[in-house]
């Protein structure tokens, strides 16, 4: 059963709070943010459970998270390189990032690795250009990739993970 | 040393922080406008300081302040426009993240000047880390009295929210962030009605970009005239450049407007030049969606002018032989990049990016970045080229919101400065796959100025 | 205003977008998105043109003709080479992906992608790269999905979502790969669906139902018909192909359904092609079937020569029929087939509707109303396109008060839906249970229909101080009456909506009362009261005795004939009063086109043509008098209208044999004499000898296939085609090509407009009048009667819930409550079950929950037991019974009964 946690339900309320009464539907997109972070990705039990949150229809829900890259609408790996392809990236080599991923994971664009650890995307612009070749990863972004700063990143989310299981 | 007015503090240590921000000078600003001037007074300080809007479309603000319905009773917000997304910009990012405070600053002051109690900054999903920092600046600035109800005593109520888009590159489009504020799809309006009219919710708004908020504060600080002193012509003030590509220090740079583009590219101050010893090919130096130059018409106007770093000098020409100032996003692309799958990246960019309202971006949009992609990778005609062309050519202008034209011009600047590279991946395909086209007959732009 | 379109110049209505000018003025403009009942967004991008400053203006600029006003004085150009260039453009860019498949598509030979993509042009394809692909969903048995050929436009969501109200199709997805389907496969919900196959510009959206049995536009032979699946009358197009009755398209009414239909009035047709259909003569208790004609006027004679022979009228009958009925029988032995409430009631609405003090509304009047009271009648389930009609009342009005502050023109779709938010016109609600409808509501409200009357006459009390005793009301009536009206004073055009399905005359006389009050200068106030069958208004007209009294006038052994056409007596009355009556006549001669409980009883059974085999008229509950004509020939079938048997039966009985032909205008003639209600009938239509420049009107296009071989399974040769002597309608494609008159319009169809959207060639203006005038007559006349001051002042008292006695009303489901419509297989399993209904305090009351069974007894009638339903949003001390469904029957509507749980 989805269902928040009475903190993150307060979250809920503080950000309806920021609307117009009546216009609870404009927090749907930082809830859905939030039910993401919670449950690791959208799924049609999640986003009904938001659509009730909000007092909405469930297929308002769907309508506006299919419309948005950002949420994801199958599940993804424990974590998810998003890696930018777009123009002033690809000309500092983020192809080669791609490939470079790509062959270490044993993953296609779009495919998580078998032991779901990891999910590689390729994505347009992240807006972070003049640090380029780059990748978001969860919150944060990851800069100046180099194959080695790749290896890094892999062993460190690998490491963590054990740490944490 | 050029004039610095947004980000000359944003390295002192701990400027994030409230007290550094405050003892470094901040929210002098409000405490002047708020205490000693009136709205329309503010609204009249800003027209005066020639401020344009620093997303890209460059309209004035104060105009657009000025354009505000004020009907009986009904409330009116101030969005912050920070869904920076057009490649090639990072500045407003940069500002936020450094000097989260000046935005914060700017957007009080422009709130008070257009009576906005509740206003909202409408970030990019992606820079997801970024609204715990402007959160963190909010609640500083409430905690020490500047939002919250009756600031200073002048029975002005303000609160800022911070909302986070969720990828889409379309709601940095004004009509289509309300959309998505409101919860819904990033589909561009119609306009009119236009948002200052009937905006989110139905209310009066104005969208600004985060830039342009946070020069609100220099502007008050020095007087609106004192601030149009700075720069040329109708290019006042000062302006985030965010410089990326083959260039030896990418970064955001503020600019007085007053330096010439080849000054910006090889200045140590600046971008120190092409990067590893290269020769320059092309720049597109205001954010992906407006027209590449090619080196020759880069530093030099069709006329032989130098060209400088504003808006009039960089749209010199039109866009047969200029670009344009755009969102600040300067693109470098040295002798080794490849024209055509460059700007396949961006056709592929702007089709994925298309909301899909109407056909001629939808469509349009994909069957460029289906013929870029032929033509780059060694499968196109010559007949290809043209029928891109034709396309862009259907697209520009006859769309509902701009980005049809972002998606057209690259395109079309691309064959117009680069046709030869084009044809060349056409009669070469299978060389075009393993070498580049290189400089071929553009000498470095330097050799040109010699 | 004077525009200047490609330098000719024009005359054109202010307020109208360029497009609508365009068409409006006969010039071809292709487009997509615009819909002539939904306005401009501006997405597809494929109406444009050059607009000019002013006439030295030679550059111009390119704009979507659907988002600019016309202004008087400018000057535009279609013709113009860029905006050729870029309209042809557009096409090519939907074509990329849009499948070549027309040779399997239903849409193909209809499409208005076809059409346009023709006009615009476009012929050469320089797209070379793989389309793009979707998977399909399955939407119900009524509406087929194909995805892969969307062109985007955003049709079937405006329409769907915004226009309809549903809420389970939407867009999904974005860029070049938006979607547009349910969240997951399943039934849509919303019984307006049908629509999305006409609204949808090419074939992503197809009626299944003709699936079934394919058949292409230009193959059909299509005839002007009217829906007879409930008062409302829409005008529809029956369409025929081997004697199948094929499909049923919109046929557009201004006044009536404007571009829309129900889905159980688009997909009940079926019946028609039933295997439950009549179509030999029969006579039981006989050997043999009647071979010849003559055997069985021989077998007739006797039976229609009785001294005593009655009449029993049928509200699904027409016009032509129920009066030759009457003439066979004679006035004085002619009785409505319907019970006595119900006759009741439906005088009462003529009388109130013919009082003179208020306009009977037509579905546009509804749809301009700006305020919308509904009194007692379930409109979503009974009268579904009223309900529709009041939703675009309510959004409309809205949209139409923000746009006036703003300078927005009410064609500008989408941003008029962005100023009117979440705003609404005026609806108050009061019935018995709740409907989709309430959600629009600003008041709605639950209650038995004394209170429904009470709550009613106590906004009557309020609009007209001191008319009523008004002590009696509740504070809660007051309040409430207060409220609702105010909100309709403030209106300049309300409608006040009610029905006989309450079987409750207080509610209508109370209805009448609000609509009478507020009818004063400056305000225009309609009334609008819903029926239950296609002609009951018709049949009502008549004002015969209800069936009681035919009982009464027979005798014991009276040696009485009954003749009873198309009413299946055991819906309309309880089983005892129809058993006593059939059992008192010595032969019973029954005229209908489906079996059923009274064909079983049936000593002579009569094969009568449905609407789709015969012609007719009806009257719908605006009094709208509309002729349906024939579209399957009966050349080698017994079937024949019901008239025309009658006609044959008069002619035994006077034994006259003069071998005259009877006409259906003949007998409109005679009745427009003989009952002067009836005036204007005549005109409804023209008769069968009318022709325009000497020729007849086809039914078939006129690249109609296979004329010479459709027949060659019977004769080689071309047989000669079935000849129609009843209307101006030929069963051939030869004949006028122009645009018929409004009231005999076959088929929608233009030069280079094949598709729906051709409907615009045959109008004044799009949304506006079919050329010269909308068809049907109005009987019912605003003219006030002098001295009449109808007001009625008898407030029933409040209705008092017991223990013992439960009041038992219809429950009528919006597709599934038709007789005929019930045997359309698609329909069947969209049909609630039978079901007991009752709140959930009477469940308390009762002691039962779902799924128990509940006994109900009436007075000595045993009706037998059904299953428990619980309702919220139902009032108190009711009990539902599903009504209309197939397996329902007559009962005492209205009375109180006695429930008694099963144990």
């Amino acid at each position: 059963m989805t269902k928040f946690s009475d903190e993150k339900l307060a979250k809920v309320q503080e950000i309806i709070a920021r609307y117009p009464d009546g216009k609870q539907k404009s927090a749907l997109l930082p809830v859905l943010h939030l039910a993401q972070e919670e449950f690791g990705w959208l799924s049609s039990d999640t986003m009904d459970y938001v659509a009730s949150l909000l007092s909405i229809e469930p297929i308002e829900v769907y309508e506006v998270a299919t419309f948005y890259s950002m949420y994801n609408l199958q599940p993804v790996g424990r974590y998810t390189f998003e890696v930018c392809q777009t123009g002033p990236c690809m000309i500092k080599g983020s192809d080669d990032i791609i490939s470079y991923i790509e062959q270490k994971l044993n993953i296609k664009p779009g495919q998580t690795t078998e032991d779901g650890m990891f999910t590689l995307k390729t994505v347009e612009c992240l807006g972070a250009c003049g640090y380029a070749p780059m990748m978001q990863m969860g919150k944060f972004y990851k800069e100046h990739l180099t194959k080695e700063k790749v290896d890094a990143i892999i062993d460190e989310c690998r490491k963590t993970a054990a740490a944490n299981n | 040393m050029a004039v610095k007015l947004l980000l000359e503090k944003a390295h002192v240590e701990g400027i994030r922080t409230y007290d550094v921000y405050r003892r470094e000078g901040g929210y002098r600003a409000v405490e002047k406008a708020l205490k000693s001037m009136s709205p329309e007074a503010i609204v009249e300080e800003v027209k005066k300081s020639g401020l344009r809007g620093r997303g890209g479309a460059g309209f004035p603000t104060g105009m657009k302040w000025s354009f505000i319905a004020k009907p009986e009773g009904v409330p009116r917000h101030l969005v912050c426009n920070a869904d920076e997304s057009e490649p090639g910009t990072f500045k407003d990012r940069y500002l936020m993240e450094f000097i989260p405070h000046l935005l914060i600053e700017g957007l009080i002051i422009s709130s008070f000047a257009l009576g906005s109690n509740a206003t909202y900054i409408y970030i990019r999903g992606e820079y997801a880390w970024i609204p715990d920092i402007l959160e963190q600046a909010i609640a500083e600035a409430k905690a020490n009295g500047w939002l919250g109800k009756n600031i200073l005593g002048t029975g002005f109520d303000c609160e800022i929210y911070v909302q986070r888009g969720a990828g889409a590159y379309i709601c940095g489009e004004e009509t289509a962030l309300i959309e998505s504020l409101e919860g819904k799809r990033g589909n561009p309006r119609i306009k009119p009605p236009f948002p200052a009219v009937k905006g989110v919710w139905d209310r009066p708004t104005v969208v600004n970009n985060v830039e342009t908020l946070a020069a609100v504060v220099p502007i008050i600080n020095l007087t609106g005239e004192e601030y149009a002193k700075i720069g040329v012509g109708r290019s006042t003030g000062t302006k985030l450049i965010s410089a990326c590509g083959n260039i030896n220090k990418p970064g955001v740079y503020e600019i007085d407007m007053t330096i010439s583009v080849e000054e910006f590219i090889y200045s140590d101050e600046y971008c120190g030049g092409i990067a590893n010893g290269k020769r320059l090919k092309a720049c597109i130096p205001g954010g992906s969606s407006v027209p590449i130059l090619p080196a020759n018409l880069l530093f030099k106007t069709a006329k032989g002018e130098t060209r400088y770093m504003n808006y009039e000098s960089l749209s010199d020409g039109g866009f047969a032989t200029g670009s344009m100032m755009g969102s600040g996003g300067f693109i470098v692309l040295d002798e080794d990049q490849c024209v055509v799958k460059h700007t396949y990246t961006l056709a592929r960019f702007y089709r994925h990016e298309s909301c899909g309202q109407c056909s001629p971006c939808r469509e349009g949009t994909g069957w460029m970045e289906k013929i870029l992609k032929n033509i780059d990778t060694g499968k196109g005609k010559m007949s290809d080229i043209d029928l891109l062309w034709d396309i862009q050519r259907k697209i520009e202008g006859n769309t509902i919101c701009p980005l049809g034209d972002a998606a057209a011009w690259p395109v079309a600047a691309a064959i117009r400065h680069f046709r030869d590279e084009f044809e060349w991946h056409v009669l070469n395909p299978e060389e075009s796959q393993v070498r580049n086209f290189g400089l071929a007959h553009y000498a470095d732009a330097r050799e040109v100025v010699a | 205003m004077v525009i200047h379109i490609d330098n000719k110049e024009y005359n054109i209505k202010s307020g109208k977008n360029l497009l609508e000018a365009c068409l409006s003025v006969g010039l071809d403009l292709p487009y997509f998105c615009w819909h002539p009942a939904m306005g401009s967004v501006g997405a597809c991008r494929q109406c444009a043109v050059k607009v000019y400053k002013d006439e030295n203006d030679t550059k111009g600029r390119l704009v979507m003709s659907c988002m600019e006003g016309v202004k008087d004085g400018l000057y535009l150009s279609i013709e113009d080479k860029t905006a050729k260039e870029f309209r042809e453009q557009v096409i090519e860019w939907l074509m990329t992906n849009h499948p070549h498949d027309c040779p399997v598509c239903d849409e193909g030979g209809a499409c208005h992608l076809q059409d346009m993509t023709v006009m615009t042009g476009h012929d050469y394809r320089r797209f070379k790269y793989k389309k793009r692909t979707y998977t399909n969903q399955y939407l119900g048995p009524l509406i087929h999905h194909e995805m892969n050929r969307c062109i985007q436009c955003y049709r079937c969501v405006r329409y769907y979502r915004d226009y309809a109200g549903g809420d389970d199709l939407n867009v999904f997805a974005a860029h070049n790969h938006v979607y547009f389907g349910r969240e997951k496969d399943g039934v849509l919900q919303s019984p307006f669906s049908g629509n999305l196959s006409e609204v949808c510009p090419t074939g992503v959206f197809t009626d299944k139902t003709l699936k079934e049995h394919y058949t292409r536009k230009w193959d059909l032979t299509m005839s002007p018909s009217v829906c007879n699946h409930c008062s409302v009358g829409c005008n529809t197009i029956a369409a025929e192909r081997y004697g199948e009755l094929r499909c049923i398209l919109n046929r557009y009414n201004g006044d009536v359904n404007g571009y829309f239909l129900c889905d159980r009035g688009r997909f009940g047709y079926e019946f028609v092609n039933s295997e439950n259909r009549i179509k030999r003569v029969i006579i039981r208790n006989r050997a043999g079937e009647a071979s010849t004609e003559e055997e069985l006027m021989q077998h007739l004679q006797p039976l229609v020569s009785m001294s005593k022979i009655i009449g029993i009228g049928s509200p699904r009958a027409s016009l032509e029929s129920n009066f030759a009925l009457m003439q066979l029988v004679g006035k004085q032995n002619f009785y409505q087939g319907i019970s006595e409430d119900e006759a009741h009631l439906n005088r009462v609405c003529i009388d109130v509707l013919q009082s003179g003090s208020v306009h009977s509304a037509s579905l546009k009047e509804i749809e301009q109303a700006d305020a919308v009271l509904v009194v007692g009648e379930d409109i979503w389930n009974t009268a579904p396109m009223m309900a529709l009609a009041v939703r675009q009342a309510v959004v409309k009005t809205a949209g139409a008060e923000a746009s006036q502050h703003v300078q927005i023109p009410v064609w500008l779709d989408s941003a008029i839906k962005e100023l009117a938010q979440e705003d609404k016109g005026f609806l108050a609600v009061l019935n018995v249970s709740a409907s989709p409808l309430d959600e629009l509501a600003t008041h709605a409200w639950h209650a038995t229909p004394d209170d429904l009357s009470r709550a009613a006459f106590a906004i009557a009390a309020y609009l007209q101080p001191g008319k009523l005793q008004a002590d009696n009301f509740s504070e809660e009536l007051t309040n409430q009456a207060k409220a609702i009206g105010e909100a309709l004073k403030q209106a300049k055009n309300p409608v006040i909506i009610t029905g006989v399905s309450s079987y409750n005359d207080n509610v209508i006389k109370a209805a009448f009362d609000i609509a009478a009050s507020l009818n004063t200068a400056g305000r225009k106030t309609g009334m609008a009261c819903v029926m239950t069958e296609c002609n009951s208004m018709g049949l009502a007209l008549m004002d015969a005795p209800a069936f009681n009294h035919a009982m009464d006038s027979v005798r014991p052994n009276g040696h009485a004939t009954a003749v009873i056409l198309e009413n299946d007596l055991y819906r309309h009355l309880t089983p005892n009063l129809v058993d006593n009556f059939l059992n008192k006549c010595d032969h019973i001669i029954v005229l209908d086109s489906l079996h059923n409980s009274t064909t079983e009883k049936a000593s002579v059974l009569l094969p009568a043509a449905t609407f789709a085999e015969g012609d007719g008229t009806l009257v719908n509950n605006e009094g709208r008098a509309q002729r349906f004509f024939q579209v399957i020939p009966n050349a080698d079938t017994q079937v024949k209208e019901s008239w025309q048997w009658l006609w044959k039966m008069q002619m035994l009985r006077s034994q006259k044999v003069n071998g005259h032909v009877l006409h259906p205008d003949e007998l409109l003639q005679k009745m427009e004499t003989d009952m002067p209600q009836f005036k204007g009938i005549t005109s409804v239509s023209p008769g069968h000898d009318y022709t325009i420049h000497g020729e007849r009107i086809p039914r078939e296009p006129h690249r109609y296939s296979g004329r010479t071989a459709i027949q060659a399974n019977k004769n080689v040769s071309e047989p000669k085609p079935f000849y129609d002597g009843d209307s101006p309608l030929s069963f051939t494609m030869e004949g006028f090509k122009g645009v018929p008159p409004s009231w005999a319009v076959p088929f929608f169809w233009a030069p280079g407009w094949n598709s729906v959207q051709s409907v615009a060639k045959y109008q004044d203006e799009p949304n506006g009048s079919l050329k010269g005038g909308n068809p049907g007559v109005r009987l019912l006349q605003d003219k006030k009667k002098e001295n009449a001051d109808l007001f009625f002042k008898d407030v029933p008292e409040q209705f008092v819930i017991t223990k013992d006695k439960w009041l038992l009303l219809p429950k009528f489901h919006v597709l599934g409550s038709g007789e005929l419509s019930g045997y359309t297989k698609a329909l069947e399993v969209l049909s609630p079950e039978l079901f007991a209904i009752i709140s959930p305090k009477s469940a308390e009351a009762l002691n039962v929950k779902e799924g128990d069974m509940l006994q109900l007894t009436d007075a000595g009638i045993a009706y037998g037991s059904l299953p428990v339903k619980v309702l919220d949003n139902m009032c108190d001390g009711v009990v539902f019974v599903n009504a209309g469904s197939r397996g329902t029957v007559g009962m005492n509507w209205g009375t109180r009964i006695n429930l008694a749980k099963v144990n």
